[in-house]
C-alpha cells in the first residue's frame, strides 16, 4: 500500500529526512514513533502529499508521487493536530464542504453516517468553534473518512485531549482501523500506540533506525525496546 | 575557496577605466544652450536608467526561468539583478532630481520614467521585504520569483497607463516632442559622449552583477561549511 | 459493508485495472470554496463589518483632511473612493487568507483531490464579492454625505472591473503574505506599487464618468481595467501552485 524508497527531504541544505526505507502493507496499523526533531511530521506530509520528496522514490495506493498526486489524495485521509475544520461552520456543514470538495455522491446520508460513527450526531447543527478540543479531533476524523480512503494519516492526534476525550478517540480509531484501512500513526504516547498498532518503527535522525510488530514484543515493554532503539 | 577568476579581475579595472573616461567625456562635451552644465548630468542619468532597466528586464526572465527549472541558481542571479537594480534605480532618480531643480525650478517632476522608475524602486524594496519574512530557501526563491514577476510585469504597465492618462505628467525628458520642456537635440560629440556612457554603464553593470553572483555563491558556500561543522 | 461508492472500474492497456474515484469537478470544487466562504462570513460578519467600518472612517478622515468645497470635491471624489477602497481591501484580503493558515485549513484544502487554482478562483471570488459589498455600501453613504449621486452605471462598471484587479493580483500575493513572518503589514507593502494602474485607470474612467466626460475619453482606461485583469488573473492563475505548495 505504501512504498518509500530512500526518501531524502531537505530545506536549503539541511537534510531533515535522509534516505528513509519505509513499507506498508494493506491493513497494517503502524506507529511511528521517534524524538522531536526527528522528522516525523515532515515524513507524514510527504505521504499526505502536502511536501515534495527532494529525493527518492514514494508509492502511496499505488500511485507515484508527487506527480500522480491528485489520485493519491481521493484515496487518503489525514487527521494532524490542527483541526482542519472551520470554527464559523456547523459540524454538518463542515462535512458537506469537504465532501462537495471530494466529490462524495450521496452526500448527506454520508455525513449522517460519518456524525454518528464519531459520536456527534447530536452537535451536528452546532457551530465548530463551540466544541471541546476531543470534540474537535473527533470530527477530523470524521472528516477525514468521510470519502471512505484507504490510506489514513494520524499525525499526533491525541496532543492536547484529556482523559475522557483520549479514551473516546481510542474507540474511534479502533472503528476506522477496523475497516482493513491501513493505518500510518506518528506519536509521543507509547502506551496508546502499543494498545492500537500492529507495528512499530522508530524514525531517529532521519532515517527508520528500527522496526519491530507487535508479535515480536510479545508482551514486553514497547517502551525498553524504543529506549534501546534511540540509544544504539 | 577559487579567488577571483582572471577575467573578473580585468573587467573590474576595466568597469573603473571606462567610468573614468566617460566621466571625462561627459565632461568635456559641448555645454548645452538653454540649461548650461547641470545638462551633463544627462549623461549619467540615462546611463545608470539603462543598467537599472537592464537589471530589471533580466530579473523578470530570471523568475520564469527558475519557476520553470526550479534551480537555485537562477535564484541568485536573481537577486544580484535586483540589487544592482535597485541602486541604478535610486542613482537615476537622485540625478534626475539634481537635473530637474535649475532646469524646471522643482525637485520633482512626476515625469512618466522617472515616477516609474521611483515605484520600480518600491517593488524591490517589497522584493527584499518579502524575502526577508521567509526561513525556508526553496520557499523564498519561490516567492520571490512569483513577485518578481508580477512586479515586472506590473511595472511597464504603470508607465504606459501614467503616460497615456495623467496630462500633469508630461514628458519632459527628450521626447519626440522637441517643445516639451527641457526637450533638446544633441550635436555630434553630444552624441558621442551620450553613447559612450551607455557602453560603459553596461560594462559597469555586467561587472557588478558578476561580482554580486560570485559573492552569493561564496555565501551559499559558507553556509555549508557552516552546516557541516555543527553536524 | 456496501461499498458507498460507485466505483468504475476500467482497464488500461497493460496495466493492472485501475478503478477511479469519483472527483469533484473544477466547477464544483470553486462553488464550493465560495459558498463555504460565504456562509462563514455571513454567521460571523468579522470580515465585513471590519472593512466597512474602516471605509467609513477613511471617509471621514479624507473629510477633514483635505476640507474641499464643493467644487474641488467634485474632481477628488474618484481618488478619495478608490483610496477607501484600496486601504480597505487589504482588511479583506488578510483576514480571508489568515482564516485558512491558522486552523491548518489551508491544508485542508490542498489535500482535497482538487486543482490548486480551483482554490484560487474560489477565493478570488469569493473576496471580491465582499470587496462589492462593501463598496456597494459605501457609494450610497458618499451620496447622501456629499449630496452627489453616484449610482451611474459607468462608474458601477469602473468599480466592478477595478475590483476584480485588484482582488485578482491581492489573493495571489496575500497567500504568499500570509506565509511570511510579517504577514499582515507586508500584504499592502507587497500589493499597493503593483496595483497601481488599476488606481490610474479606475480614477481617470470614475472620473470620466462623474463629470460626463466623452465616452472615448473613458474607453481607454476601461480597457486598461481589461488587460491588466486578464492578464493578471492568468499569470496567477499560473504560478498560484507554487505559491501553496511546498
Amino acid at each position: 500500500m505504501i512504498t518509500v524508497k530512500k526518501l531524502v527531504k531537505r530545506f536549503g541544505l539541511k537534510a531533515i529526512l535522509r534516505g528513509v526505507d519505509f513499507e506498508v502493507q494493506t491493513g497494517e496499523f503502524v506507529a511511528l514513533l521517534g524524538p522531536n526533531g526527528a522528522g516525523k511530521t515532515t515524513f507524514l506530509r510527504i505521504l499526505a502529499s502536502l511536501s515534495r520528496p527532494s529525493l527518492g522514490e514514494v508509492n502511496v495506493a499505488g500511485f507515484r508521487l508527487p506527480n500522480e498526486a491528485a489520485a493519491v489524495r481521493s484515496r487518503l485521509g489525514v487527521v494532524s493536530h490542527l483541526p482542519l475544520l472551520y470554527g464559523d461552520l456547523s459540524a454538518e456543514e463542515n462535512l458537506r464542504f469537504y465532501g462537495r470538495m471530494y466529490g462524495i455522491p450521496g452526500l448527506e446520508g454520508r455525513i449522517s453516517e460519518v456524525l454518528e460513527m464519531v459520536g456527534l450526531d447530536h452537535r451536528r447543527r452546532d457551530l465548530v468553534r463551540t466544541f471541546s478540543r476531543g470534540m474537535q479531533q473527533r470530527l477530523a476524523i470524521g472528516r477525514a473518512v468521510l470519502h471512505d480512503p484507504d490510506v489514513m494519516l494520524f499525525d499526533e492526534p491525541y496532543t492536547g485531549l484529556d482523559q475522557d476525550a483520549s479514551s473516546m478517540l481510542d474507540e474511534v480509531l479502533k472503528t476506522v482501523a477496523a475497516r482493513g484501512r491501513t493505518v500510518v500513526m506518528t506519536s509521543h504516547d507509547l502506551a496508546r500506540a502499543e494498545d492500537l498498532a500492529t507495528r512499530f518503527d522508530i524514525l531517529s535522525r532521519g532515517v527508520i533506525s528500527a522496526s519491530t510488530t507487535r508479535a515480536e514484543l510479545q508482551g514486553s515493554n514497547l517502551l525498553t525496546f524504543y529506549k534501546e532503539a534511540l540509544a544504539g | 575557496m577559487e579567488s577571483k577568476p582572471l577575467t573578473l579581475k580585468i573587467l573590474d579595472v576595466v568597469a573603473i577605466l571606462v567610468l573614468i573616461a566617460a566621466t571625462y567625456m561627459a565632461l568635456n562635451a559641448p555645454t548645452e544652450r538653454v540649461m548650461g552644465e547641470v545638462q551633463k548630468v544627462f549623461y549619467f542619468h540615462i546611463g545608470t536608467a539603462w543598467t537599472a532597466l537592464l537589471g530589471f528586464i533580466l530579473a523578470g526572465l530570471f523568475s520564469v526561468v527558475y519557476l520553470v527549472t526550479k534551480d537555485l541558481k537562477w535564484d541568485r542571479y536573481q537577486v544580484a539583478a535586483i540589487e544592482v537594480s535597485l541602486v541604478f534605480f535610486l542613482i537615476t532618480i537622485v540625478l534626475g532630481s539634481i537635473w530637474a531643480r535649475p532646469a524646471w525650478n522643482t525637485w520633482w517632476t512626476w515625469d512618466p520614467r522617472l515616477t516609474t522608475a521611483a515605484v520600480t524602486e518600491l517593488i524591490y524594496v517589497a522584493y527584499f521585504m518579502l524575502r526577508q519574512g521567509i526561513d525556508d530557501p526553496d520557499r523564498r526563491a519561490r516567492f520571490g520569483a512569483v513577485y518578481a514577476l508580477v512586479g515586472g510585469l506590473s511595472a511597464p504597465i504603470t508607465f504606459f497607463a501614467i503616460r497615456l492618462f495623467r496630462t500633469i505628467h508630461p514628458v519632459v525628458i527628450g521626447g519626440s516632442n522637441a517643445e516639451a520642456e527641457g526637450g533638446f537635440s544633441m550635436s555630434a560629440d553630444m552624441r558621442t559622449a551620450f553613447f559612450f556612457a551607455l557602453f560603459a554603464f553596461t560594462i559597469i553593470f555586467i561587472d557588478l552583477f558578476w561580482n554580486r553572483i560570485r559573492l552569493g555563491d561564496l555565501q551559499d558556500k559558507v553556509e555549508q561549511l557552516k552546516l557541516k561543522v555543527t553536524m | 459493508m456496501t461499498d458507498p461508492f460507485e466505483t468504475v472500474i476500467e482497464e488500461t492497456t497493460g496495466r493492472a485495472k485501475v478503478s477511479t474515484r469519483p472527483r469533484a469537478t473544477f466547477f464544483k470544487a470553486v462553488s464550493a470554496v465560495v459558498w463555504k466562504d460565504l456562509q462563514a462570513e455571513f454567521r460571523s460578519r468579522e470580515l465585513f463589518s471590519a472593512m466597512l467600518v474602516f471605509s467609513l472612517l477613511i471617509i471621514l478622515i479624507f473629510n477633514f483632511a483635505l476640507e474641499l468645497d464643493i467644487k474641488t470635491r467634485q474632481s477628488v471624489t474618484a481618488g478619495v473612493l478608490w483610496a477607501t477602497f484600496a486601504f480597505a481591501g487589504t482588511l479583506g484580503l488578510n483576514r480571508s487568507m489568515a482564516i485558512e493558515k491558522d486552523r491548518g485549513c489551508m491544508d485542508g484544502l490542498l489535500l482535497a483531490p482538487v486543482d490548486r487554482s480551483a482554490i484560487y478562483f474560489g477565493k478570488v471570488i469569493s473576496n471580491l464579492a465582499f470587496m462589492l459589498i462593501v463598496e456597494l455600501i459605501v457609494l450610497p453613504v458618499y451620496s447622501v454625505l456629499y449630496n452627489t449621486n453616484l449610482f451611474q452605471p459607468g462608474l458601477l462598471l469602473v468599480i466592478l472591473l477595478g475590483s476584480i484587479g485588484y482582488v485578482g493580483v491581492g489573493t495571489l500575493l496575500s497567500a504568499m503574505a500570509v506565509q511570511t513572518r510579517t504577514r499582515d503589514i507586508l500584504l499592502p507593502i507587497l500589493l499597493f506599487p503593483v496595483v497601481i494602474p488599476v488606481l490610474l485607470a479606475a480614477v481617470k474612467a470614475s472620473s470620466g464618468f462623474l463629470t460626463g466626460a466623452d465616452i472615448s475619453e473613458v474607453m481607454l482606461p476601461i480597457n486598461l481595467l481589461i488587460a491588466y485583469d486578464i492578464i493578471f488573473i492568468a499569470v496567477a492563475f499560473m504560478v498560484f501552485d507554487s505559491v501553496v505548495e511546498e
